[in-house]
């Protein structure tokens, strides 16, 4: 099967995702009896004038299928509606939130991929060295930490006592890269943090593991026989075939990765996609949490299909299918 | 065709006629295409009188265990009839196959894979009493405890895991419980295949005593000749999913006519070794071919020192060969005769 | 020689006792290797006490005269209206920012860490094992819908369906249990799918399906029995990712509500005092870390203890020379998914 034909596949299957979860998020809110739907539309306040202002307003006296239409059809047409609150559309919400909540994906996944594999590799080469020990152990404890707790640990012993000596470069809250790439940098750098840690020891340890099994292979064997350098054997041999695990370990963590980003940006006090959709619930604002919904799915489907080009490219074995 | 299974004297309790059992061969990938068939069994027939054994024999690969399941009902037939009794047994659902089953039990090759090994002894022998609510749950660990001493088993193990026990002894505890049910036929899969030599004589014998005890009948499978010459009144020997002979014991080991019969024969004797002296052993060059393509015409040709240009060609039937009794059958255009420098002719039974 | 002669000298062999084979099940062994382990066994410690002190945690704030839910605006906090620090005015780990006692609440706490990790486990181990054990046995259509089904649970992100639930339904503690549950089943269910698998290629389900057992006596007397080893480990690893699992949601509020004491909420409630009092981060997050430390040390003891053959997170380093590989046995699963679901 040639690579055109996977991509369409992969992408109409995504599509069918999506339109999956919006269904489902569709019937999940609004498949309810119309008074309580408008009541939670409406507000906690709401005074029983706005509420059939809201069920006159949105048609939800009209039959569920009809508004399903109408919802598929708003969605076709790229619209995910208006924020109760604020009148905002959700589209421009979704696309001013975005810089925070990319910035700590992208550079979160870089420093998880690059110490969890770092690590890994030299946990796997000094296997039972003291280095090793500390690392496993460190592992451990990463495994068991919850990201917010790793969040507000590092504030508590990193951001505050350096700013009470002065040193005001690591910062909370969030800073565009138009404040300069040092502010940007220094805001988000904890976030990365919190976010790598719990990732890299899953790395580390995966990464140890395969590479372990596959230095015990013989066709390593064979290579160190040769004479290639222990670095290229290594490196030439032993980590490509170890990196299709971490690959597919990849596929799995990337809907697990947002769960992490929400609860970040909300310890750190980003303003990106999580803390805006978090926010959204405390007020009951519907169009925004389907929004969010929606993206994340996105995300998640496209990051899949990604991944799985990774692999194929990696593993020639794999063939697309 | 092979047609109908040879016309046996007597009673006999277990007929399979044109038995075909296939497996579909598919790809890989989001649409299961079957591509080919593995011709796992393919039109065999065989009846097996009330009382007596049926050595099935042939190689890795022959189909023997296949058409073993197949009659025990533990996979479907593609084809053909299984007759237990006169009564059509052929793919029967589970519910409707379970007074059969109580008379179709089957001992497996291997006494380590046979056990579950999280289970205790008096639970796996009496399986069968569970299964099929024969014997009351309060007597059942002295019924087990009973077969367990008809097998030679210390009944105070009752509590043991199979872990603890021999492979001769796991055996054994295999036996008990293909006895549970006193049923009319044991299939036994190559039961002493994965035995120490010493220990196979002592499983072969209980069976020996079990079938005069209980009038057992046995469907007794081998790769061996020895094994089964052993044990059994009359011999079938398979190749390649298709009977290449069947007979009484005596006139296929004494004259065995076909030349894959004679290979078998030939090879099986290094534990005797004036007698594998005395003759000429026949080398079988190659793997038996694969039975997704099997061979054209006889299926055994390209092995066959006897092959000529009609045997890539033409099926041989399955008949009776000039000089030999009605039920002595064989399949091959040019069957060896007595005497024949091929085979092992001048061969004697051995004290 | 005959048969007859064969027979004689093995009559011997087979009639020796048969002592060479110890008596021992492999639970035994098993429990005898973890008694051995001290990591395992500080860690098993550990988890006794936090028990214990969650069942006692009314008899500790009696005994500190503080119940869980009382505020002390006089004694607990000082006069900008700021939690007090441990060792004050009898608090000994300090007040909360309504000047509640942080020890009886962190105990508190434990009750409803432990309790949804143990529920949640229990939950999605049988729905787990089941689905998986269904899947793995009967194969074809039925395990491929599973099979799309557990990937689709697996990829989800389980914030996003916490917060459409808590939303609809209102957040409490049947949600919470409920939503971890939801997520948690399927990684169970690909490992005994897989386990099941192979079980069912072995020769004694064969013989069982020759005796005339059915599907369900096959899969739960011949079956379940060989998967306790593996999901007993899982099980053990899948507490601390509930308890994790539950912290989150309650950090972000659409967990355990206030006023009841739950490490999450605490720690959310604690946002404000990073500056000014770091006991009110610091505790419950220790509590947290130790709890979910200790299951996941255990678990890994466990799984050692098990199969010795396996590598193992912490003490690994007794088996095989330098640049061995270790041995990688059927636990891989385990391994992966430690390493995939304890965040």
């Amino acid at each position: 099967m040639t690579l055109a034909w996977f991509l369409i596949r992969r992408v109409l299957t995504g599509i069918v995702v999506l339109w999956a979860v919006a269904s489902g998020t569709f019937f999940l809110f609004f498949a309810r009896p119309v008074q309580t739907v408008a009541h939670q539309l409406a507000g906690r306040t709401a005074t029983p004038a706005v509420i059939q202002n809201v069920i006159n307003q949105l048609g939800l006296n009209q039959p569920i299928m009809t508004q399903y239409w109408h919802f598929l059809g708003r969605l076709l047409h790229g619209n995910l509606g208006y924020s109760f609150f604020t009148q905002e559309s959700v589209n421009t919400m979704i696309k001013q939130d975005l810089p925070p909540t990319a910035s700590l994906v992208v550079g979160g996944v870089i420093l998880w991929l690059i110490a969890g594999l770092g690590v890994g590799i030299l946990s796997a080469t000094r296997a039972r060295s003291l280095f090793d020990r500390g690392s496993t152990v460190l592992v451990l404890i990463g495994l068991s930490m919850p990201v917010f707790v790793v969040g507000e640990l590092l504030i508590v012993a990193v951001f505050v006592p350096l700013n009470q000596h002065g040193l005001t470069w690591i910062q909370t809250q969030y800073a565009g890269p138009s404040q300069g790439l040092g502010a940007w940098s220094g805001h988000m750098l904890l976030p990365w943090i919190s976010l790598a840690v719990v990732q890299a020891a899953i790395y580390t340890r995966l990464m140890r593991g395969q590479l372990l099994t596959t230095l015990g292979e013989d066709y390593i064997r064979t290579a160190r026989a040769k004479g290639l350098s222990e670095r290229r054997v290594i490196f030439t041999h032993g980590v490509r075939a170890a990196l299709t695990p971490v690959v597919s370990q990849l596929g799995i963590d990337i809907g697990q990765l947002l769960g992490g980003v929400v609860v970040i940006e909300v310890v750190f006090g980003l303003q990106g996609l999580g803390q805006v959709a978090v926010a959204a619930i405390y007020q009951d604002d519907l169009p925004v949490i389907i929004g969010f919904v929606l993206v994340a799915a996105a995300f998640v489907v496209v990051a899949n299909i990604v991944v799985d080009l990774v692999y194929t490219v990696l593993d020639p074995r794999v063939r697309i299918a | 065709m092979t047609g109908q299974a040879p016309a046996a004297s007597g009673d006999v309790l277990i007929r399979v006629d044109n038995l075909v059992k296939h497996f579909p061969v598919r790809t890989a990938g989001f649409i299961n295409r079957t591509v080919g068939q593995v011709q796992a069994v393919d039109g065999v027939s065989l009846a097996i009188p009330r009382g007596t054994t049926l050595g099935l024999v042939g190689e890795t690969g022959s189909g023997k265990s296949t058409l073993a399941r197949c009659i025990a009902g533990l996979i479907p037939a593609t084809s053909g009839t299984v007759h237990f009794e006169g009564r059509d047994i052929t793919n029967l659902p589970r519910q409707r196959m379970a007074p059969f089953r109580r008379n179709i039990q089957m001992i497996f090759q291997d006494p380590y894979g046979s056990l579950n090994p999280r289970r205790r002894v008096g639970a796996i022998i009496g399986d069968p009493f569970a299964v099929h609510k024969t014997v009351p749950a309060d007597e059942r660990k002295r019924k087990v405890q009973d077969l367990m001493e008809r097998v030679g088993l210390n009944p105070e193990h009752y509590n043991r895991f199979p872990a603890e026990f021999s492979g001769g002894q796991r055996q054994r505890i295999g036996v008990a419980r293909a006895l549970a049910l006193r049923p009319k036929l044991i299939i036994c899969d190559e039961p002493v295949s994965a035995l120490d030599v010493s220990i196979q004589a002592q499983v072969l014998n209980l069976l020996a005593d079990l079938q005069r005890e209980y009038g057992l009948t046995y469907l007794f499978i081998a790769h061996d000749l020895e094994v089964v010459r052993h044990v059994s009144t009359s011999v079938t020997v398979m190749y390649l999913g298709k009977i290449a002979e069947a007979g009484p014991k005596n006139p296929v080991y004494d004259t065995p006519r076909h030349p894959y019969t004679a290979a078998l024969l030939s090879a099986a004797l290094a534990a005797d070794p004036e007698a594998a002296a005395a003759r000429q052993r026949i080398i079988l060059t190659g793997d038996i071919p694969s039975p997704i393509d099997p061979p054209s015409g006889c299926r055994f040709h390209p092995r066959c020192p006897k092959a000529q240009e009609l045997c890539g060609r033409q099926e041989p039937p399955l008949e009776v060969k000039a000089g030999d009794a009605a039920t002595h059958l064989a399949a091959c255009h040019f069957p060896v005769t007595a005497g024949e420098k091929l085979a092992t002719a001048s061969r004697r039974a051995r004290p | 020689m005959s048969i007859t002669d064969l027979e004689r000298q093995a009559q011997q062999a087979e009639n020796a006792p048969v002592h060479a084979i110890e008596g021992r099940s492999q639970w035994s062994l098993t429990r005898q290797r973890l008694r051995r382990d001290k990591v395992a066994m500080a860690s098993l410690a550990v988890i006794v006490i936090m028990v214990l002190l969650a069942i006692f945690a009314p008899a500790f704030a009696v005994l500190v005269h503080h119940p869980a839910n009382a505020a002390y605006p006089i004694t607990g906090e000082n006069s900008a209206g700021q939690p007090v620090g441990p060792g004050t005015n009898g608090f000994w780990l300090g007040t909360d920012d309504t000047g509640r006692d942080l020890m009886v609440r962190v105990f508190y706490g434990a009750r409803i860490s432990l309790f949804v990790g143990i529920v949640t486990t229990a939950i999605a181990t049988v729905a787990g094992v089941t689905i998986g054990m269904i899947a793995g046995y009967f194969g074809g259509i039925i395990d491929t819908i599973l099979a799309r089904v557990t990937d689709a649970v697996l990829a989800f992100p389980y914030v996003v369906l916490a917060l459409a639930l808590a939303v609809v339904f209102g957040p409490s503690l049947t949600i919470v249990i409920a939503v971890i549950s939801f997520f948690s089943w399927a990684g169970i269910a690909r490992i005994v799918r897989g386990q099941t698998l192979s079980l069912k290629e072995k020769e004694y389900i064969e013989a069982a399906r020759s005796i005339g057992a059915g599907p369900l006596r096959i899969m739960f007397i011949d079956i379940l029995p060989n998967l306790l080893a593996p999901v007993l480990v899982l099980a053990t690893l899948y507490i601390p990712s509930a308890v994790v699992f539950e912290s989150t949601l309650s950090f972000l509020g659409l967990g355990i509500q206030p006023p009841t004491a739950s490490w999450g909420s605490m720690l959310s409630a604690a946002q404000p005092f990073y500056q000014t009092a770091w006991w009110f981060v610091v505790f419950p997050a220790l509590a947290l870390l130790i709890t979910t430390l200790a299951f996941n040390l255990l678990g890994d003891g466990i799984r050692d203890a098990m199969d010795p053959t396996t590598e193992r997170l912490v003490a690994a380093r007794r088996r095989k020379g330098p640049r061995g590989s270790p041995s990688r046995s059927r636990n891989d699963d385990l391994d992966l998914i430690i390493a995939g679901d304890a965040k």
